[in-house]
């Protein structure tokens, strides 16, 4: 078995669980049952699809799906902190 | 060469002076004055430069190039005609300027009146000289748009508003007719250029449509000259100032229907119809028009139907045709002009020292204002048809021709007689302007002492009345030649040397004249009292007036049908609405589709990757369930919309578009909280309802589930019929050819929006820019439903009023904060790359929104404002003002609007960078971007501290009443 295979096997294998926490994720979105779990549901979509970004990014070769893994990383979190702050305070701004 | 040259400065020089005298300050009245005068009297310096040429026989023509893929050129022509009325035009203007310098008062603001008089003399030249039919019509809509401007000149009026909103109603449509015609014109003919359409009179009257042609032309010439029926809005636009009046409603623009007439006769005259029309509806006019105007009490009133009175016969000279009949009109044109235009400055200087207009008031001015009565007293004479003034002369002629065998149908036979009688009542309401205004007693209950005006006020009367005086005493020597000129370059025959002449011998024309000058004075002698007392109007017909029809009419047409048919066909329920939409949006591609939509032979598929499946499984079903959730949890829903577009992020990237990837993540982001600030002030759930489960509640859900279904299943079936289908060669193709050759960068994405398309983002940026200010606009005026104003926080919060944002948020806001400066360095990333790889001005701009945003998120607004002060219009202004000015800068390199231009810089220690226009560019949008969406985020978000300013306000109230 040689890097390349291995790398390959380990790339297909990480894809293949991110997208099967995406599901898990997507559960717990629809299901709730608290709005909490929602919001941190949507948050942990948010991280899987940035992994997956880069896992496929490096799987293809590519260095095109950089950026939008980075700008989930520097501000996915930015939607997650307004849904949070609207159940604490009931308003996003105040 | 030069002639054409001379041309084009003519056109322009109004225009320029219209320019010039809009940014002058608002109480300039001398500088205002000065300055139209000078341009006006420099464009009659170019009418003489340019009188040998013309009158040499051939029209001068200049050629503009103006859209020259449309084959659409400005193309200008002068002949002896439009010379003379040109000529005139520009005199009368110059008289009016020197009138209005002194009319106006101190506080009338300058710029409005006399950069519209200017446009308005710009619109009317070119509008005279244009030689091609459809510019004719474009610059005839601007007269009567500018003069509508004019007639609102005082708008504090309601009068003045009335009166402009039915001249533009009733003129614009007209214009609409004639532009109508005009393009039958252009179908029958091939071609729109005016001496082609006048030397091909044969074929448009042969053709078929014909009637049509002639009946949209007259509706066009009618509603502008104010023949009937169309003439009410005539008497209403004296709600403009005096020189407007004289300038627009009797001297120029009303002339323009008649202009018409007399231009169009050689391609639509000739007729039987053509008579009919004309000569019938002109002297209909003639005679209503001289007969309400003796009834008329208002100064301006009087002279107003006087004026559609001589239209009429202007209208009916035209309608005759015949090289003489075209002479009389041309002449009585002039004439008119010259004469009512004097009368209305008259009427305007009686006005201005008495105060009043009403004729009843006034009396016995002669001994106040002995000059001016003078004046008027002649002009009068003059649009009675006295012997040796010019009106004689002109109205002599129309007689001639009234009297002579055209066609032998009843009309032409009832010609002198219907002549005649009006006549008798133009020599009456004469008689009356003159009897009743300066004879007579003393005045006794004026608002103001009269006197004689200002000698610069009564200079512009005094030569116009002059002119009546030397062209009635002297027609041949002064108009004669230039008239037969002018008749030959309309009719293109050379008059056997018409000779105007006072005297003729004794013949019908001159005994119709005396007798109409007897019956006047008797007329006026014998009802004079009777008029002064009755009501405003002649007998009988006074309670019937058009204007107030007219106004009925709008009132049903524009009120009661649209919103009796809006509550039969309109809904103002928005499922109704968009259940409509969704229903003929399914129609309508339904019908398209029917059969021709099918799978192609080999469709073109990839390989099923198995994660990317199980993604779009997420994604499928966030999508679903946020559409179960959004009635009644929008929360949730909320949430759930968030993970269905996280999905389509990640198809955008997979089917390799990483640039709509990243756009649409931050997108993602931006809406989210903006739809979570709207969510705020939605009213809140009804817990209980009770009709939810019953059959017909639930029959209508299945329904628009159904519907639904439908047209999401076909949306999906055409995206994948489409997608699946082999690549064709297209203009994709052509765009990743030469992003990088054409353009200088490998990002073709952002090459098409910033070079190759620059001018579809630089409309999209401005929409933007109109959409941040709408929703800024809407949302200043918004104030919330009162079942809004609830405190939404959780109950076990509610007893925390005091503790402050930062007591919850200490070590997310510190991380807020200096996440600042990151997503500023991102923000500049993504746009400095954005040329050749994923990035580009727009995501930068919403990356900055984003960080802006978050600072807002992190800290209450008070705080934040007190340290960031984000100027959103400025970026916005700013934003757009660099698009435009990257736009234009390529003009001066000789290129087209928003050329681009490519290459490589060295700077030091970086090295080799490029550096192309369209970044300058995309800067713009960059700017533009974020002033909009902070600007949209902003304003939402102050909704909410106005409600917590207002809380406080009151709890401050509530406990000065406990501590009282």
């Amino acid at each position: 078995m040689t890097a390349a295979t291995l790398i390959w096997w380990a790339l297909t294998y990480a894809q293949f669980m991110l997208a099967l926490a995406a599901i898990l994720a997507m559960v717990r979105t629809l299901r709730g049952p608290r709005a909490q779990d929602r919001v941190l549901a949507l948050d942990s979509l948010y991280i899987n699809a940035m992994l997956l970004f880069v896992v496929t990014g490096m799987r293809l070769g590519t260095p095109f799906f950089f950026e939008a893994s980075l700008v989930i990383g520097v501000l996915g979190f930015v939607a997650t902190v307004a849904l949070a702050k609207f159940l604490i305070r009931g308003e996003v701004i105040e | 060469m030069i002639e054409q040259n001379l041309i084009l400065v003519l056109a322009f020089l109004p225009f320029v002076a219209a320019l010039a005298t809009a940014t002058l300050p608002e109480n300039a009245h001398g500088a205002a004055a000065w300055v139209s005068g000078a341009l006006l009297l420099a464009g009659l310096g170019v009418m003489a430069g340019l009188h040998g040429a013309v009158a040499d026989g051939e029209p001068v023509r200049a050629v503009l190039r103006w859209v020259p893929s449309l084959g659409l050129n400005l193309s200008f022509r002068i002949d002896s005609f439009v010379w003379l009325f040109i000529t005139l035009v520009l005199s009368i203007g110059i008289l009016v300027v020197i009138y209005a310098r002194y009319y106006l008062a101190e506080t009338d603001p300058v710029p409005r009146f006399y950069s519209f008089l200017m446009a308005f003399t710009g619109a009317m030249i070119c509008m005279l000289m244009s030689g091609n039919i459809l510019m004719l019509v474009v610059f005839w809509e601007l007269t009567s748009i500018i003069s509508f401007l004019l007639i609102g000149y005082w708008y504090q009026g309601q009068a003045a508003r009335d009166g402009a909103r039915m001249a533009l109603i009733v003129t614009a449509s007209g214009g609409l007719c004639l532009l109508l015609s005009m393009l039958i014109i252009g179908q029958i003919l091939g071609t729109y250029d005016l001496d082609r359409v006048l030397a091909s009179g044969d074929l448009i009257r042969a053709h078929p449509l014909y009637p049509l042609v002639l009946v949209l032309f007259l509706l066009g010439a009618f509603t502008k000259s104010a023949q009937f029926p169309f003439h009410f809005w005539l008497p209403g636009a004296m709600a403009a100032p005096t020189p407007v009046s004289a300038f627009l409603h009797s001297a120029t623009m009303v002339k323009a229907g008649v202009f018409l007439l007399i231009r169009f006769s050689p391609a639509l005259g000739g007729t039987e119809l053509w008579f009919f029309a004309v000569t019938g509806t002109g002297m209909a006019t003639l005679l209503m028009g001289a007969v309400i105007a003796l009834f008329r009490h208002d100064l301006k009133g009087l002279l107003a139907y006087s004026t559609i009175s001589h239209l009429g016969l202007i209208t009916a000279l035209a309608g005759l045709g015949s090289s003489t009949a075209i002479l009389a009109a041309i002449f009585h044109i002039v004439n008119h002009a010259v004469f009512k235009a004097s009368l209305f400055m008259a009427a305007g200087i009686i006005a201005h020292e008495t105060g009043t207009r009403d004729m009843r008031r006034l009396s016995g001015l002669m001994r106040y204002m002995p000059i001016t009565g003078t004046l008027a007293i002649v002009a009068s004479a003059a649009m009675a048809g006295v012997p040796l003034m010019n009106g004689f002369l002109s109205k002599e002629m129309f007689f001639a021709e009234a009297v002579d065998w055209h066609n032998g149908t009843w009309l032409d036979n009832a010609l002198p007689w219907i002549a005649t009688l009006a006549s008798i009542f133009a020599v009456a309401y004469s008689l009356r302007f003159i009897a009743a205004v300066f004879f007579g007693p003393a005045p006794t209950d004026l608002p103001q002492t009269p006197h004689e005006p200002v000698a610069w006020l009564r200079l512009p009367v005094e030569a116009l009345v002059l002119a009546c005086l030397v062209v009635g005493v002297f027609p041949g020597l002064t108009l004669g030649p230039t008239l037969n000129l002018a008749v030959e370059s309309v009719t293109g025959t050379t008059l056997p040397d018409y000779d105007i002449a006072i005297w003729h011998g004794i013949n019908t024309p001159l005994l119709m004249s005396l007798g109409a000058l007897a019956g006047g004075v008797i007329l006026y002698f014998a009802f004079a009292q009777r008029i002064a007392e009755g009501p405003e109007g002649p007998p009988l017909l006074h309670r019937l007036r058009a204007q107030r029809l007219f106004e009925k009419g709008l009132l049903l047409l524009s009120w009661r049908v649209p919103r009796a048919v809006m509550a039969i066909i309109g809904s103002e329920k928005l499922q109704t609405q968009l259940r409509t939409i969704v229903l003929l949006a399914i129609a309508g591609v339904g019908l398209a589709l029917w059969g021709t939509l099918q799978q192609a032979a080999e469709p073109r598929t990839n390989a099923l990757n198995p994660s990317f499946a199980l993604m779009w499984i997420v994604g499928a079903a966030c999508a679903l369930g946020a559409a179960w959730q959004a009635k009644y949890h929008r929360f949730a829903a909320l949430t759930l919309l968030g993970g269905a577009g996280l999905v389509t992020c990640l198809t955008f990237a997979w089917f390799s578009a990483p640039d709509l990837a990243v756009t649409q993540l931050l997108v993602e982001i931006v809406t989210t909280v903006l739809l979570l600030l709207g969510l705020r002030w939605l009213p809140r759930r009804r817990e209980e309802i009770h009709e939810d489960t019953l059959l017909p509640a639930r029959a209508r859900r299945l329904r628009d589930l159904i519907i639904a279904s439908v047209a999401g299943a076909g949306i999906a079936a055409m995206a994948f019929v489409i997608m699946t289908r082999p690549l064709i060669p297209n203009i994709g193709d052509w765009f990743l050819r030469n992003a990088y050759y054409e353009a200088g960068g490998t990002n073709t994405v952002n090459v098409i929006l910033v070079d190759f398309r620059a001018f579809d983002t630089f409309g999209e940026i401005t929409v933007l820019a109109i959409v941040g200010l709408t929703v800024f606009a809407l949302l200043r005026r918004f104030r919330p439903a009162p079942e809004s104003l609830r405190d939404l926080r959780p109950e076990e919060e509610a007893d925390a009023e005091t503790r402050s944002l930062a007591d919850y948020l200490l070590v997310p806001s510190v991380i807020m904060r200096w996440m600042f400066p990151p997503i500023i360095v991102i923000s500049a990333y993504l746009f400095l790359r954005g040329h050749d790889l994923p990035g580009g001005g727009f995501s930068a701009g919403v990356t900055l929104a984003i960080g802006f945003l978050l600072q807002y998120l992190g800290h209450d607004v008070r705080w934040v404002e007190a340290r960031l002060t984000v100027l959103p219009i400025r970026w916005m202004g700013f934003g757009l003002l660099i698009a435009g000015a990257t736009g234009v800068a390529a003009f001066a390199f000789g290129y087209p609007f928003l050329t681009a231009h490519a290459q490589y810089v060295d700077l030091p220690l970086i090295g080799k960078v490029p550096a192309a226009t369209a970044l300058i560019f995309d800067t713009g949008v960059f700017s533009l971007v974020v002033g909009a969406t902070v600007l949209m985020l902003i304003a939402i978000a102050h909704q909410s501290l106005r409600l917590s300013r207002m809380r406080e306000h009151e709890a401050a109230e509530a406990q000065a009443k406990e501590a009282a």
